[in-house]
């Protein structure tokens, strides 16, 4: 397997870098780490760490993006793990409560799947029926209450940590190498790719356009159940209403950051997860200013807007025609 | 599909819905309770008339719900902190809205840019501004705001038509009369279709866009405004999420979420289907408000379902007259 490295991710690299450089600016112990207790402690590790749910959910999102499609029920199918994790977590044993969680989101992202591949539903049409209805799903499993738990099996995916990582760190690089092998490793990306340039020429040349969209749904559902199984572990138990609120659109802004355009077609996951740390790191840096987290939300729309400008297609035929218009000039 | 069709299939849904509550629970059936169902949703009704436009021209318009909570907080502020007069405030924030939707109509148009990531931005936007402007949520003392909760038309068996429920039922009529008889709304439904034939057709497609935009935003701002005199407050974390029910009254009500296709009548119905299985679950009392929404989610589905279903039977049919063979229709 090769991990190809796209020229193209210079431009995120060099984002995160100065993204961080800021950070080192406004807190200068931003790069300090301390061992205590076999777990590193500083602010690096917390942008990864607070990163990981945004990270894990862009693994599956940008696949689905690449097909053409999106996944606008990630954040309530993170909610629904959670739940299930929560509720489950002080009667069962660890392995049956990650297996229930991470099945309730393969259900999810199969359902999603069929709408899309077999009922060929428009995929934001398809994936606003389990957004509107997930997180009442979700308030159904715990009853509308804050489920708390106090396993400390559970506790430790959200706490532990492994040779100084902490355990979501771990979890997320670990689904990072496992997507890339699985994707990369095999002509699998490839065929995903060509699905998401023109769905009807790829099917007529043999792809299995059917098999490759429900896949992806339903490793969307997956990265998203395990997402939300982080995030419950995190804060010891599942809160139905604000589990992963909005978190679907930080996917979406976290892939489209990592330079795969939303028409699909191709993608880079490596780069997506690049965007999820690099909205992590804006979102600790203002937090480390001092500065109102009101701010949050402003930073991060003009942002997008300025990611969104420098993709645009007509950006491009305007550089192209002032470049010919000087190359014209005597 | 003839839309006629769909709208049909919404109506008889809530008729059938209506019967079957007023069935289990007698008083449903009061124009007290149609009155109070005009009233509560009379915001939603407002912003979905902007969206069905949005969605017919085939876009999409996340930055409602931002738009809305932004118009509670900056009227509150005017009013209250910075003495502008009520009505002078109300323009001034129309003003403020129809320029933030034609700047995203702009961004779409110009850089050819997705509606739902131009949106996104939107909608990250306005909430951060509305965020920056007050946390807190501003209470409305302004004289005109009792005068106009205190208005209201007496229906006969108690129910009372209150001024925001009229303001929704006019703008409502306003939006269909724009959207099916002017020419503006023949090329709404002409950009939905296609956008190139659109263009070669010698429709304006930017300016189109960017009107589209800036009627979903004004009518977002005026639902902000009913949504103010709602609540009597103004709160920046008013409205979150309600781009969502938006968008699913409007699919509801028949319009295609690929565009061309949709009606006024349909969304307000979908709106009102919605409103009905609220009033429901609050009735029944042992139902959890958790209930709404996969109840919402439900009716989606069968409505998305029923619209491919028909779409294949059209599809179907137009192959017929043509005396060939249904083509092999892997599509």
């Amino acid at each position: 397997m090769t991990l190809r490295i796209p020229r193209r991710g210079l431009a995120q690299a060099f984002a995160l870098i100065v993204i961080l450089m800021i950070d080192r600016a406004v807190s200068p112990q931003f790069f300090n780490l301390h061992l205590q207790d076999g777990r590193l402690f500083g602010s690096v590790i917390d942008v990864l760490n607070r990163g990981t749910p945004v990270a894990l959910l862009s693994l599956g999102m940008v696949l689905v993006i690449a097909t053409g499609g999106i996944d606008l029920s990630v954040g309530a199918v993170m909610a629904i793990a959670g739940a299930t994790a929560a509720s489950l977590a002080d009667t069962h044993s660890l392995p049956v409560v990650i297996a229930s969680a991470l099945g309730v989101g393969l259900v999810c992202g199969l359902w999603n799947g069929i709408l899309v591949a077999i009922l060929r539903i428009q995929p934001i049409v398809a994936t606003l029926i389990l957004m509107v209805a997930g997180r009442g799903i979700a308030q159904l499993i715990t009853e509308g209450r804050i489920v708390t738990f106090t396993s400390p099996d559970l506790v430790w995916i959200g706490n532990g940590a492994v040779f100084g990582l902490p355990m979501p760190i771990v979890i997320a690089i670990g689904m990072l190498l496992v997507t890339a092998a699985v994707v990369r490793g095999s002509a699998l990306g490839l065929l995903i790719e060509a699905t998401g340039g023109n769905a009807r020429a790829s099917e007529l040349s043999g792809v299995g356009t059917r098999a490759m969209i429900l896949s992806v749904y339903v490793w969307c559902g997956l990265c998203a159940s395990l997402a939300g199984v982080i995030a419950a572990a995190d804060i010891m138990g599942a809160d139905a209403n604000n589990a992963g609120l909005w978190l679907e659109l930080d996917a979406i802004l976290a892939v489209v950051i990592g330079g795969t355009s939303l028409f699909g077609g191709r993608f880079s996951l490596v780069l997506a997860v690049a965007g999820a740390l690099i909205i992590q790191a804006m979102n600790t840096g203002i937090l480390l200013s001092g500065y109102p987290p009101e701010l949050n939300l402003l930073v991060k729309a003009v942002v997008v807007l300025a990611v969104l400008l420098a993709q645009s297609p007509r950006l491009g035929d305007l550089s192209r025609f002032t470049a010919r218009w000087r190359r014209t000039k005597p | 599909m003839k839309a006629s069709t769909s709208v049909a299939i919404t109506a008889f849904v809530l008729v059938a819905g209506f019967a079957l509550c007023a069935l289990q629970f007698p008083n449903i059936a009061s124009t007290r309770v149609v009155a109070n169902l005009l009233t509560d949703n009379a915001f939603l009704g407002i912003v979905a008339a902007g969206m069905t436009f949005v969605i017919i021209s085939g876009g999409i318009d996340l930055s409602v719900g931002s738009v809305i909570g932004f118009t509670t907080v900056f009227v509150a502020l005017a009013i209250e902190r910075w003495g502008i007069p009520p009505f002078a405030a109300f323009a001034l924030v129309l003003v403020l809205c129809a320029l933030f939707g034609a700047a995203m109509g702009a961004v779409i148009h110009v850089f050819d840019l997705p509606p739902f990531i131009v949106t996104l931005a939107g909608m990250f936007l306005a909430r951060g501004v509305s965020f920056l402007l007050s946390t807190e949520s501003i209470p409305i003392s302004a004289p005109i705001y009792s005068a106009v909760s205190d208005f209201a038309i007496r229906l006969p068996g108690g129910g009372r038509l209150t001024a925001i429920a009229i303001a929704m039922l006019v703008i409502l009529v306003l939006c269909a009369l724009l959207l099916h008889l002017t020419r503006f709304g023949a090329n709404v439904y002409a950009l939905g279709g296609s956008r190139a034939a659109t263009a070669l057709m010698g429709i304006p497609v930017g300016p189109m866009t960017i009107r589209i935009y800036m009627l979903s935003s004004v009518l977002a701002g005026l639902a902000g405004i009913v949504f103010s005199f709602y609540t009597a407050a103004g709160y920046s974390l008013s409205a979150v999420g309600v781009e969502l029910d938006t968008i699913a009254a409007v699919v509801i009500g028949g319009t295609l979420l690929t565009g061309g296709q949709g009606s006024v009548i349909g969304t307000f119905l979908g709106v009102l289907i919605q409103g009905m299985i609220q009033t429901y679950i609050n009735f029944d009392g042992t139902l959890s408000s958790w209930w709404t929404k996969i109840a919402t989610g439900v009716l989606l589905f069968v409505f998305i379902a029923l619209q491919q279903g028909l779409m294949a039977l059209a599809r179907r049919s137009s192959v017929k007259p043509a005396g060939a063979k249904p083509v092999g229709a892997r599509t």
